[in-house]
């Protein structure tokens, strides 16, 4: 009989909260599932259909009736591998790598110890001196190609690669130095204080101490860096026309483009075979980066 | 956080400064100020002989006749932005340039915002999300705009494919129109909307990773707090988290004009321009009639037109984030 009796009304209510609250708890999972997936669809959309489109032949692809998003005819791997035997694809990817690598490492050389300087030197102009740093990054590319490819000829550099490795550095310095300073301020001062007095001087302290200790904000700096160096478009298509001493974002358009003829299978290869393993990288560092941004960044 | 250091016991009391200027015998590596300098050199001299050098050159073009075929250097005075004023398209690419940078700067900060919550929400596979969402920002912009010429074509469009499945476009009364295609980037409205549609979502990531730092450092009590004195969703929202998350919203606002106001990669690849310069800015006139054209001279003056108010805005926004850092 007492299992009949209906429940007290505290426990009613009770259970009817629970399951309220359970009911919501499911419907903002979901709800935080669908934008998620939405996000990244609309994010990856053009890469999806690259990827689908590498593969078509050509009798497929130039149907506008066929569906385009799934095969009407049996894939084919002919359009990727034209990419590697047919073009200079694997030059021009290991130009960007290796123009990446020293302008990154440029970068760093002049990069840390500017911000170093401006976050903890204690000058008076280190705050508008960084601002000022900082909007060097403004001047658009647009403007300089024209006087930059003159300093170029007069360095003998034109239609080398080495001509962009001269030149990223202009773009990458000062946003790395401006982020830098954001990292190298979140390290404590205790830190190299004591490295001082532990005999160190400022020079060891900065070295020996403060670098390993910002050293994640740095690799988020090269992967930023990195990031800019292979996207750059003017300056590499205005100062190398050789074939074999382009980089990627200039050399697969140029090579895969033919008047009007595009080679859009092998170009859309080209794109996912890019793009994948940037964003890897940058993801990898992702949380790193993202932690330097509040490091004081902004925080002037 | 370094205000709270100083005021410990831990740093012996005083400054290194005072402690190494009061010191007789110093070394280089000691001295502040000569450090400063030291350090600082390498990037001023790098950045002065390879940005304001050309920079300064620049002005000079834009205040002579200098042209591709005729190098020489013979000074005009303001010709140059005076030609550039009489034409229509100059007034034209200068429309489009405020018009692209305001509408997408404005999508770029509220998508972005989105995106960021979106990003640091608890799911299952975030890595492979975060991947996805990633690839816009990561991938080099010559090819990315490659991918979306091909999105947009004029006759394999996807997206038409798929209106045209959903009997929205190619039949009598469809809803886009009886046509078979759209011709995104050939109807001036259209292309206008398609350039603008491929930079918000090329600097979206980028701008919701800037945010992100935003979000990631309010501090969870502070939330907390106003949820338990009963403040609802939208209230904490706009009392709690949009205004901790201005400055950063207002990095990524510049980010993202900077990349829009400068880049023409863009439109160069999508529209070239046209049609009949309905998609012109001003970087990219100022490359064609730079280089496609020849007349250098010419395409300096339109370029540097666009920097004073680069630059003007630019202060603006730092100014005003740091006025929001010091309250």
């Amino acid at each position: 009989m007492s299992a009949l009796t209906p429940p007290l009304p505290g426990v009613a209510e009770a259970a009817r909260l629970r399951r309220t609250y359970a009911a919501r708890h499911v419907a903002s999972r979901v709800g935080t599932y669908t934008a998620a997936i939405l996000a990244a669809f609309l994010c990856a959309a053009p890469f999806l259909w690259s990827m689908v489109t590498a593969f078509k032949q050509n009798r497929d692809l130039y149907n506008p009736a066929n569906n385009p998003l799934t095969f009407s005819r049996p894939a084919t791997p002919d359009h990727v591998t034209y990419l590697f035997t047919d073009t200079s694809f694997l030059t021009f990817a290991w130009n960007t790598l290796w123009v990446g690598v020293l302008v990154v490492a440029i970068t760093l050389l002049l990069g840390l110890p500017a911000a170093y300087a401006l976050a903890r030197l204690d000058r008076p102009w280190a705050g508008w001196f960084g601002v000022a740093i900082f909007l060097v990054y403004l001047v658009p590319p647009s403007l300089l190609f024209l006087s930059l490819s003159r300093i170029v000829v007069a360095f003998g550099l034109q239609d080398s690669t080495w001509s962009l490795v001269l030149i990223y550095p202009t773009i990458t310095i000062p946003v790395s130095i401006w982020l830098l300073i954001g990292f190298l301020k979140g390290v404590p001062r205790d830190i190299e204080e004591q490295a001082m007095v532990d005999g160190h001087s400022r020079l060891g302290a900065f070295w020996r101490a403060v670098v390993p200790l910002a050293f994640p904000g740095v690799v988020a700096v090269v992967v930023f860096a990195f990031t800019l160096t292979a996207s750059e478009f003017i300056y590499a298509l205005s100062f190398v026309s050789p074939t074999a001493d382009k980089v990627i974002s200039t050399g697969v358009p140029t090579e895969l483009v033919r008047g009007d003829v595009f080679f859009w299978q092998s170009l859309q290869a080209a794109t996912v075979l890019v793009a994948v393993p940037i964003a890897i990288v940058f993801n990898l560092f992702l949380d790193r980066f993202i932690a330097g941004f509040t490091q004081g960044a902004v925080k002037g | 956080m370094t205000t709270a250091t100083t005021g410990q016991p831990a740093t012996v009391g005083r400054p290194p400064t005072t402690m190494d200027n009061a010191a007789p015998r110093q070394r280089l590596a000691d001295r502040d100020s000569a450090l400063a300098w030291i350090f600082l050199m390498p990037s001023v001299v790098y950045i002065v002989a390879l940005v304001a050098v050309p920079f300064v050159l620049a002005i000079g073009f834009a205040l002579s006749d200098v042209t591709a075929g005729d190098p020489s250097f013979d000074w005009v005075g303001t010709r140059n932005f005076r030609r550039a004023f009489d034409d229509p398209v100059f007034w034209r690419s200068l429309g489009n340039t405020f018009v692209f940078t305001a509408v997408s700067m404005v999508l770029i900060v509220v998508l972005g915002k989105v995106l960021a919550n979106i990003l640091m929400a608890k799911v299952r596979g975030k890595w492979v999300i975060r991947f996805l969402v990633l690839l816009p920002w990561t991938t080099p912009v010559s090819l990315s705009a490659i991918a979306w010429l091909w999105m947009l074509d004029s006759i394999f469009s996807p997206i038409d494919w798929l209106l045209r499945e959903m009997g929205l476009l190619g039949s009598p009364g469809a809803l886009f129109g009886p046509n078979s295609n759209m011709y995104w980037l050939g109807e001036p409205d259209l292309a206008m909307a398609s350039v603008i549609a491929v930079h918000v979502w090329r600097l979206t990531p980028l701008a919701a990773v800037i945010m992100m730092a935003g979000l990631v450092a309010i501090p969870r009590d502070l939330d907390e707090a106003a949820r338990v004195d009963g403040a609802g969703y939208w209230r904490r929202m706009f009392e709690i988290t949009v205004p901790l998350v201005l400055p950063l919203a207002a990095v990524a606002a510049l980010f993202g004009a900077i990349f829009t106001f400068t880049d023409m990669a863009v439109v160069d690849v999508l529209t070239n321009g046209g049609p009949n310069n309905a998609t012109q800015t001003l970087t990219s006139w100022a490359f064609f009639r730079g280089i496609d054209g020849g007349d250098i001279g010419q395409g300096a003056a339109v370029a540097l037109f666009l920097f004073p108010l680069l630059l003007a805005a630019a202060v603006a926004i730092l100014r005003a984030v740091r006025r929001m850092e010091v309250r």
